[in-house]
């Protein structure tokens, strides 16, 4: 170890509680970035599986159109053989063919406007989790013709129940009438009221019937392990396609609002971290200031022995260093062991159950830790307390020797 | 040739409103080797002059020549490099880092020179010896006493090989006993090494040793005599 590094670290204890102090501020700083932002990460991680889990999936194959202009016409040709296809060839198990039509669904006493989706029953459950949430009756099954699961907000408005029937008016894809008449056999319940009034589910060979789709489908919907395995298994299908003109459409495209509400939250709460950070690094400034007004004798005699002003701003750029390191080390130390704890055993929010339920979500919530949840705080914290130490170390470039060993 | 040159020096402080002269119209030059005490009372300006030999604080007008080097033209940076290879000073109050040990302290110098670490460490513990204090190299400041402090502060003077060592008031802060050891150990290196000593002091003691006393009033010369004190002959 040189002179100057034993320097820089002796400097820091001449006033131990000082630099404690300091150096619990940053500790405390990092700690709680670390945390926040792995339980920023966790729950937006939550958020985007649980909206992109009811109905859209991590990726999408579509037609090239349909995603700006969701006609009947822009479809997907023999999309069951080509999902059995992409199944068999990427080994991917969560994939399920759809069709997509608006009709008016009228019951005895009213009709009112939905969204009807032909699926695939068997492999629904895989990509969606409105199969689930039945609360009435039962999902569909591969016995399923002429039946249907509609939200609960619409059996309501509907007034109908299970067992009750429901006929289906809509334009084919043909430009036909499009007309069916389908039991209710489940009565959806996702929480969510939009999606509860306007849902309506029917088996996809039932819908191709009914909307003169012949073997087209309107889109596949494709799940993934992970979000960050979404790039990846996109190029992969992209490739495995290989038809121009069929897209795969990630969460991103198909949800843009998802991105930007994360992207809203994480600006808000950034500025509140900023806001953090700033004060730890006036606290490091105050420090280093303290320190350096008070060694201004030694200093002096340090530029006469013939030190130059550069070396010594070096000196106090160490140090600082050097507080910011064991902020730093302890701070990620601490803050990913407390991060990894709630990442292992959830956080639990009183009061939130109800909601989080009617949002199918777990009653806790799960920090996700990473290499960037735990670095990005504390690394923007050390670069903070090194830009708070210039000021210190420049004024040293203005000291005059005889000035300076003239201070008490 | 001379080791230090002085031309017509002048040097001014304000304090409120009064202009006081801190050097007026002082011309100086000291051989090599020479063992030189500046005295005088408080305020004749002895510090004053030994800070612009030393490069620490620029006179208002005159030349100031060390060696061969024109002190009075450098800038900050070359400055810093003559006092660190050319000159060893010697505080009145020791100002030794006191978070460094006393090797520490002397090795600080070398490194700033850029010697390599393992030659530091055997340089300094051999001017420790030298100075009397080869079983305290890993004691700091706090402690040494006094005399022990100084005499590491002159082992820091001299461990960069300097042909000057200026020192200002060196025994101020010292009983009689550690004064008289001090200026030995000063007589020593100047006859030993040939470094050239100009020392400012008001003790009557240390002006015995030197060779050559100039005497300062109001920041001029007013006496230059050689004396037969105990330094080297020049």
């Amino acid at each position: 170890m040189s002179i100057t590094t034993r320097l820089a670290w002796r400097n820091l204890w001449r006033h131990g509680r000082r630099t404690w102090l300091t150096v619990g501020a940053m500790i405390f700083c990092n700690t709680l970035l670390i945390f926040l932002i792995s339980f920023q990460f966790g729950v937006y991680s939550l958020m985007i599986d649980s909206a992109l889990s009811v109905v859209t999936g991590h990726l999408q194959v579509q037609h090239s159109e349909y995603n700006d202009d969701p006609r009947l016409r822009y479809s997907v040709p023999y999309g069951i053989a080509l999902a059995e296809r992409l199944r068999s060839e990427t080994k991917i198990e969560a994939m399920a063919a759809r069709g997509t039509a608006f009709a008016l669904a009228s019951s005895e006493k009213r009709s009112f406007g939905i969204q009807v989706m032909g699926v695939q029953p068997t492999f629904e459950p895989l990509v969606s989790t409105l199969p689930g949430l039945v609360k009435k009756g039962r999902y569909l099954n591969n016995n399923s013709s002429d039946e249907i699961v509609i939200g609960s907000v619409l059996a309501r408005n509907l007034k109908v129940g299970v067992g009750d029937e429901i006929t289906l008016l809509g334009s084919g894809r043909d430009g036909s009438f499009a007309a069916g008449v389908a039991t209710v056999v489940g009565i959806i319940s996702s929480g969510m009221n939009n999606l509860d009034r306007s849902i309506a589910q029917v088996p996809l060979d039932y819908f191709q019937a009914v909307f003169s789709m012949g073997e087209q489908i309107s889109s596949i919907v494709v799940n993934v392990d992970t979000l960050s395995a979404v790039a990846e298994r996109k190029s992969e299908l992209t490739a495995t396609i290989n038809e121009p003109d069929l897209v795969v459409l990630d969460w991103d495209e198909l949800q843009p609002g998802l991105q930007q509400a994360i992207q809203a939250d994480l600006f808000s709460a950034f500025v509140m971290y900023a806001v953090l950070i700033v004060l730890v690094s006036f606290s490091v400034l105050n420090t280093q200031l303290m320190s350096v007004l008070e060694r201004t004798r030694e200093f002096g005699v340090m530029m006469a022995l013939g030190m130059r002003p550069g070396s010594l701003a070096r000196l106090v750029f160490l140090e600082t260093a050097t507080m910011s390191l064991l902020g730093l080390a302890f701070g990620c130390i601490l803050g990913a062991a407390v991060a990894t704890y709630f990442q292992v055993n959830g956080v639990y929010i009183p009061g939130m159950e109800a909601a989080m339920e009617q949002y199918n979500l777990p009653g806790e919530l799960y920090p996700q830790v990473s290499i960037i949840s735990v670095m990005l705080g504390p690394l923007i914290v050390f670069t903070g307390c090194m830009v708070a130490a210039i000021y210190p170390a420049v004024r040293l470039y203005g000291l005059q020797p005889v000035a300076a060993m003239r201070a008490v | 040739m001379s080791a230090l040159s002085c031309n017509k020096l002048t040097k001014t402080f304000t304090q409120g409103s009064q202009t006081i002269k801190g050097l007026d119209d002082v011309s100086i030059a000291i051989a090599e080797g020479s063992f030189v005490c500046l005295s005088g009372p408080s305020g004749s300006g002895k510090t004053t002059l030994l800070n612009a030999m030393g490069g620490l604080d620029t006179p208002d007008s005159g030349e100031i020549l060390v060696g061969d080097m024109r002190v009075d033209q450098m800038n900050k940076s070359d400055l810093a490099d003559m006092r660190l290879h050319n000159i060893g000073f010697v505080f009145q109050s020791y100002n030794l880092i006191p978070v460094l040990t006393a090797q520490e302290n002397i090795e600080f110098v070398m490194q700033i020179q850029g010697i390599p670490a393992d030659q530091r460490s055997a340089k300094s513990r051999e001017i420790l010896a030298e100075v009397g204090l080869a079983d305290h190299e890993g004691r700091r400041p706090a402690q040494l006493s006094g005399g022990q402090q100084q005499r590491v502060a002159v082992a820091r003077a001299i461990v960069s090989n300097p042909t000057l060592v200026l020192a200002d008031e060196p025994t101020a802060n010292l009983d009689s006993v550690t004064a008289t050891q001090l200026m030995d150990l000063f007589a020593e290196l100047n006859q030993s090494r040939g470094i050239t000593f100009v020392i400012a002091t008001h003790d009557a003691r240390v002006m015995e040793y030197c060779r050559r006393l100039i005497k300062m009033e109001d920041g001029k010369i007013i006496s230059d005599q050689e004396q037969p004190g105990r330094g080297a002959n020049v």
